[in-house]
């Protein structure tokens, strides 16, 4: 009982019970509006011929007296059918016709009528020999009364044959409609029933369950598609997040345990002040580069949530290359390397000032770290960074292009994600965050970032709409 | 937990400070709600000869600092009864004019925006180190004594002529890039004070972010190499744990 319950309860089944009730009041109108009709039809019909009729009679009377009329009537009284005849005397007295037992009065109204008679062949007690007809009186000269009419049997019969058929079809109409409605909504309700539990199992824990799709490409299948997609995506983003922890986890507690181990030793085999100091100074360094790496964390987990989008301006991208290449140019100098800067201007771009900055001093940093020092360089010349901006297409790309010993296009695309060091960084000082900060950057911004082969050596392209993110809302 | 401390930059400094002769006592009011952290502040700042008080809450500290005695309130960003910003807003409104410095954990850019728009003066984000904070409470200190925007900038033999932007040191005629000369002007402007790496990077570049490698650094050693190179007296002094401070060491 509460599965049916459930089932009249559905959606799918109320919206059946409103469109049966609509079409069985519209069907049932149209039968009623036909039958209707067609008895208009018959009766004006009938009031046609009688009217005729009576001309033809009339005419029989002008020419030949009542004597004609009579005969004329007497033979036609006799046909089989549903015409009716009467000829009286003033005085009602009949002369000739088919028709006894009419009501009083009848024949005193010349005109229409539509009244009971009984035919004369017929008994006149019989209960069911009562007829309806509709009948016209009309006054001859001569004091003559004539009544043609027809019998209404027929017209009846059709109208109740029409009123049945009617009455039928509608409960026919609403069984089946019934029915089908049933059969739909179980058949929709089976498939919102697998889909519910199906959520229920992801729901506890097992994100790998698909919703089911039938595949006939209706409005659930294409629900459960969008579904599917959806879990798609959290499955992904559940699978990054859990790298990314087990990421900070390493990248945090390889440093916290070396802090703890110096601090401990420290404890245990420091003699003098200075021991002492000389651990302190190392714990203070080592917590310095634990907050440099949760800082790029923040802001990286900062510009993917998209919350850095409310403070964008428009500024010139080759002002922020000039400005980059001019802070870092002395260190780039202090290393034996060449860095310039080559911008085109106005190279205007809306986004967030500091944050592209950042992510352009990260790719220039990182080029610094990684280039061949003075002399090791390709055919022993200067090894050199260019930072170039200019405009390109409705982008604005920054590039920070070195002679270093570049990334295997096999690790490029692993190099920017979150937290990844590669090999060869490893010995290098840094949180190995720079490259996924500034590929976070480009995300913000609706753009991104590449890394390319600049043989030799790596290009690190940062490609900008210029018009800024496209809001999704808004 | 907001306290990470440098006690022995803050020693250095300490150190470095009493052989300042110009040095003024402040007075401080430090509005924290976390016990050992005001604790720390008080006890920092008193070893390095100010006078700190601390408040535990947000109304407080509002009522402290309303009689307008203190040189620079500290205010945590996060308080109970009363937000920092809140603090700073109504004595703002109320034509109280001490300079604050925002502690937050909230360090983003726009966080900092928005305290600088309340009133604030200076924003830190947590976790500081002490030597910062002290370093920028000075600068806010004496900017509250007054300083004349002085269009001629001298430390010792050196002279920093901020209209023709033209240095000479004694006689001699030292070009700067223009970079180059708004850090010189940064540095003469706190002549006597401990400017951190951070301050440069802020005031000089305008960049709130750490650039991973020390660049400032070799921006430095640069300017170093162009004003003090060929003379006896240095006057571009490195404090070890701290930053950097331009005086005229024959004083």
């Amino acid at each position: 009982m509460t599965a049916l319950g459930k089932l009249f309860r559905t959606t799918t089944f109320k919206l059946t019970l409103v469109y049966l009730t609509v079409f069985a009041l519209f069907a049932a109108f149209l039968l009623g509006y036909f039958a209707l009709n067609t008895r208009r039809l018959i009766t004006e019909q009938i009031t046609d011929t009688v009217n005729a009729e009576i001309t033809g009679l009339s005419e029989q009377y002008r020419l030949g007296g009542i004597r004609r009329l009579v005969v004329v009537i007497d033979n036609r009284a006799r046909r089989p059918g549903s015409s009716l005849y009467l000829v009286t005397t003033f005085n009602g007295q009949a002369l000739a016709g088919n028709v006894t037992a009419l009501a009083p009065g009848i024949l005193d109204n010349p005109g229409w009528t539509e009244t009971v008679y009984h035919r004369i062949d017929e008994a006149e007690t019989s209960e069911h020999a009562a007829h309806e007809a509709l009948v016209r009186v009309f006054q001859l000269p001569g004091g003559f009364r004539l009544l043609v009419g027809r019998d209404l049997d027929e017209r009846e019969q059709l109208y109740r044959i029409v009123l049945s058929a009617g009455r039928w079809s509608v409960a026919i109409v609403v069984v089946l409609g019934l029915l089908g409605g049933f059969l739909v909504t179980r058949r929709v309700l089976r498939r919102v029933d697998a889909m519910t539990e199906t959520t229920r199992t992801i729901m506890t824990g097992d994100l790998g369950g698909r919703l089911p799709v039938a595949g006939t490409g209706d409005e659930l299948d294409r629900l459960a598609g969008n579904l599917n997609a959806m879990l798609e995506r959290i499955e992904a983003l559940m699978h990054g997040l859990k790298e990314v922890s087990d990421n900070i986890a390493h990248d945090l507690k390889t440093p916290l345990t070396r802090l703890r181990n110096r601090s401990e030793e420290a404890l245990r085999t420091a003699k003098s002040e200075a021991e002492y100091r000389a651990a302190l100074e190392s714990t203070i360094e080592e917590s310095d580069g634990l907050i440099r790496t949760f800082n790029a964390l923040l802001m990286i987990a900062r510009a993917e949530s998209g919350q850095a989008r409310d403070n964008m301006s428009e500024f010139d991208a080759s002002e922020i290359a000039n400005d980059v290449g001019e802070l870092y140019e002395p260190l780039a100098e202090e290393k034996g390397i060449a860095l310039k800067v080559e911008a085109q201007t106005p190279a205007k771009v809306r986004g967030n000032r500091e944050l592209v900055s950042q992510a352009l001093a990260n790719l220039v940093d990182n080029a610094i770290k990684y280039a061949q020092p003075a002399g090791t360089g390709a055919n022993g010349a200067t090894p050199e960074i260019v930072v170039r901006a200019f405009n390109e297409d409705d982008r604005i790309m920054l590039t920070v292009a070195d002679s270093g010993p570049g990334i295997p296009a096999a690790d490029r695309s692993r190099a920017v994600e979150r937290f990844v060091r590669l090999e060869q960084s490893r010995c290098q000082p840094g949180s190995g965050l720079g490259l996924s900060l500034a590929s976070a950057v480009a995300r913000l911004h609706g753009g991104e970032l590449s890394l390319q082969d600049n043989n030799p050596g790596l290009k690190s392209v940062i490609a900008l709409p210029r018009g800024g993110p496209v809001q999704s809302a808004g | 937990m907001p306290t990470y401390s440098d006690i022995q930059g803050a020693r250095v400094y300490g150190r470095m400070a009493e052989a300042q002769p110009d040095r003024v006592t402040m007075r401080l009011l430090v509005i924290e709600d976390d016990r050992d952290a005001a604790d720390y502040l008080v006890k920092a700042f008193r070893e390095v000869g100010h006078v700190a008080d601390a408040a535990k809450d947000g109304e407080d500290g509002l009522a402290m600092a309303l009689d307008g005695q203190y040189d620079v309130l500290i205010v945590d960003r996060m308080l109970p009864k009363r937000d920092g910003l809140s603090v700073i807003g109504t004595l703002r409104d109320k034509g109280i004019e001490t300079p604050a410095l925002i502690l937050s954990a909230l360090g983003q850019v726009d966080d900092r925006v928005k305290g600088l728009r309340a009133g604030g003066d200076d924003y830190l984000p947590k976790p500081y180190s002490f030597t910062e904070l002290l370093a920028r409470t000075e600068v806010l200190a004496r900017r509250r004594r007054g300083r004349t925007e002085e269009t001629v900038l001298r430390v010792g033999d050196l002279e920093l002529d901020r209209l023709s932007h033209q240095v000479r040191r004694g006689t001699e005629e030292i070009s700067l890039q223009p970079r180059e000369f708004r850090l010189l002007e940064y540095l003469m402007q706190h002549a006597g004070q401990v400017v951190t790496r951070t301050m440069l990077l802020e005031n000089v570049w305008d960049y709130h972010f750490d650039p991973q490698t020390n660049v400032i650094d070799v921006h430095i050693s640069r300017l170093r190499s162009k004003i003090d190179k060929g003379f006896s007296q240095p006057l571009l002094h490195t404090v070890r744990g701290a930053g950097y401070m331009i005086r005229d060491g024959a004083r």
